[in-house]
């Protein structure tokens, strides 16, 4: 464990001495800041316009309202900022050549790629954790439901973590970063849009695309929805993502 | 300390190193030897558990790498052919990170860097990032990283290269003075640093071992005769007669204006060489043995090889 502990200290380190953090925090922060203004006055409009009707009022619910599509595009920003996060993590070892002092230290594979993978997710949480500052001020203002805030937080985080995983595993393919990122941002858009193609399939395969893709389990979190089946969905997909970056680096070493 | 028994080990169709075998005493250096592409890297690779072997057996301190490869890397400080440094850490944060994988317990790695660093002599530069240090100043922090853990072994890849004359009599002078208990290998394409710095060689080329031993006994053992160079003030063509009616020589010729002149291993014939020259008074300018030096050895080694595919 203090093998993980070390590397993960190390990224984080390499993540904030470089302008890499910060740039994409800020970014991250003016987009989502952008969003949750334009909802917060949309929501202001509609209820003014509402007021007259007390039975419209009623159904004035500011979670559903401004925190369901403010998680979409949360998620949708992540969709974006993720793969420039993970892209460095093991292109740059292969390309500054590190990698041999890595592999010739009594530390495994493992180690490496969970203390790496620590490290980006430390990053994702910062990220979510500035939003939580945002969500928190409704609550000073109204008086929305804390349930499914938390539980749409949860989402976003499952799933960057899975986005997270995705872009570990294109960065120890190449060691090329902008490759590493292409990739990684081509196939999360795949798995994003994956269960458009339900519509017209039929069968099994309306429901096998419906269940890859990461829309269909999102889409439940936002709305303050827990089920194991999406929680299962992430985790196995981490896992994935953890496993195929280590069956990577070790078939390199072997050819 | 280190026994490397038939290596093999394949690129895709390609063959880095066959059937290669040698032993290296505690306590010794040893240099391998080759031109490029020989396997030297592979083997080193090989030896630090960074590459598996597609055959064959290694082992370091008793562990067999392949088994026991923790236990080997811990005991192996290795500094690879492209030194690994992260360039946007300090020198210092550097070695505490390298410290940390090495397994140095962390109430012992503060006073582990500070070592590193005086061996190194990085105390000038050991707040300063990596990326604007001097390529020599890199190449000592290397060398600082792969002595941290206090290793019974090291490897040294080109551990000279791209370093300045002063700077490589500062490094020889430093993996010199790291010899004591520990077992070095090294690796270069600098001949003299072999005389300069190791016990013995181990010479290979296309992947296969083409000779090994101390310098002494592979020289003895490659030397068929002995003999001298000697210059004179006036040399012709003529003296070549005179040279071999002396007893003993065997074989003599003219060369750099002056004359080789062999004898049979064992007959040291120099002493009757000298007075024949001074009772003629020849003018006798210059006179050195003409005994094999490791550039004539590595040579005969690469080539004799070749000549025997």
């Amino acid at each position: 464990m203090s093998n993980v502990w070390a590397v993960c200290k190390k990224e984080i380190k390499s993540y904030f001495t470089s302008p890499i953090a910060y740039v994409a925090i800020t970014v991250y922060l003016v987009l989502v800041g952008f969003f949750f203004q334009s909802l917060i006055w949309w929501f202001n409009t509609q209820s003014m316009q509402m007021a007259q009707n007390p039975y419209y009022l009623q159904q004035m619910n500011i979670n559903q309202m401004v925190f369901s599509p403010l998680f979409h595009n949360i998620s949708i920003i992540l969709l974006l900022m993720i793969p420039l996060l993970t892209m460095r993590l093991f292109a740059e070892e292969l390309k500054i050549k590190t990698d041999e002092l890595l592999y010739t230290s009594p530390i495994s594979i493992n180690q490496i790629i969970l203390g790496k993978y620590f490290a980006s997710l430390f990053v994702l949480l910062v990220m979510l954790m500035l939003t939580g500052i945002l969500s928190s001020l409704t609550f000073v203002f109204g008086n929305p439901e804390p349930r499914p805030i938390l539980i749409g937080y949860l989402g976003l985080f499952l799933m960057g973590a899975a986005f997270m995983a995705v872009g570990i595993f294109f960065s120890s393919v190449t060691e090329n970063q902008i490759v590493a990122a292409v990739l990684t941002f081509g196939s999360l858009l795949l798995f994003w849009v994956m269960n458009w193609a339900s519509y017209s399939a039929g069968g099994i395969w309306k429901e096998v695309l419906n269940y890859v893709s990461f829309f269909q389990h999102f889409d439940d979190m936002t709305k303050g929805i827990l089920d194991t089946t999406d929680l299962v969905y992430y985790i196995s997909f981490i896992f994935l993502g953890l496993f195929l970056t280590h069956s990577v680096i070790q078939s390199r070493r072997w050819r | 300390m280190i026994e490397v028994e038939h290596l093999f080990k394949k690129y895709g169709d390609i063959l880095a190193v066959q059937d290669l075998s040698f032993a290296v005493e505690k306590g010794h250096i040893w240099g391998l030897l080759g031109p490029n592409a020989a396997g030297k890297t592979t083997t080193m690779r090989i030896l630090t558990g960074y590459l598996p072997a597609t055959d064959g057996k290694a082992t370091v301190a008793g562990y067999d790498v392949f088994e026991q490869p923790n236990e080997v890397k811990r005991i192996i400080g290795y500094l690879p052919e492209n030194v690994p440094l992260y360039p946007e850490m300090t020198v210092q944060s550097f070695l505490h990170f390298v410290a940390e994988i090495k397994q140095i317990p962390a109430s012992k790695r503060k006073e582990a860097v500070e070592k590193s660093i005086s061996l190194g002599a990085l105390e000038s530069v050991k707040g300063r990032l990596i990326k604007n240090i001097s390529r020599g100043y890199r190449q000592r922090v290397g060398i600082a990283q792969a002595l941290i853990h206090d290793p019974q072994v090291l490897i040294l890849d080109e551990p000279t290269i791209g370093l300045d004359p002063a700077q490589i009599i500062e490094i020889r002078r430093l993996i010199k003075t790291l010899k004591g208990d520990r077992t070095i290998i090294l690796s270069t394409h600098i001949l003299a640093e072999v005389t300069q710095t190791c016990d013995g060689v181990v010479i290979i080329n296309e992947g296969k071992l083409m000779a090994s031993g101390s310098l002494q006994e592979l020289t003895a053992s490659l030397q068929e005769k002995d003999g001298i160079f000697i210059r004179l003030r006036d040399g012709g063509k003529e003296k070549v007669e005179h040279f071999q009616n002396i007893p003993g020589v065997d074989n003599v010729t003219t060369r750099d204006d002056g004359y080789a002149i062999e004898w049979t291993q064992g007959k040291d014939s120099r002493d009757d060489i000298t007075r024949y020259v001074v009772e003629r008074n020849w003018g006798l300018l210059e006179m050195r043995s003409l005994a094999m030096d490791i550039e004539e050895l590595y040579l005969r080694v690469i080539t004799g090889g070749r000549n025997n595919e």
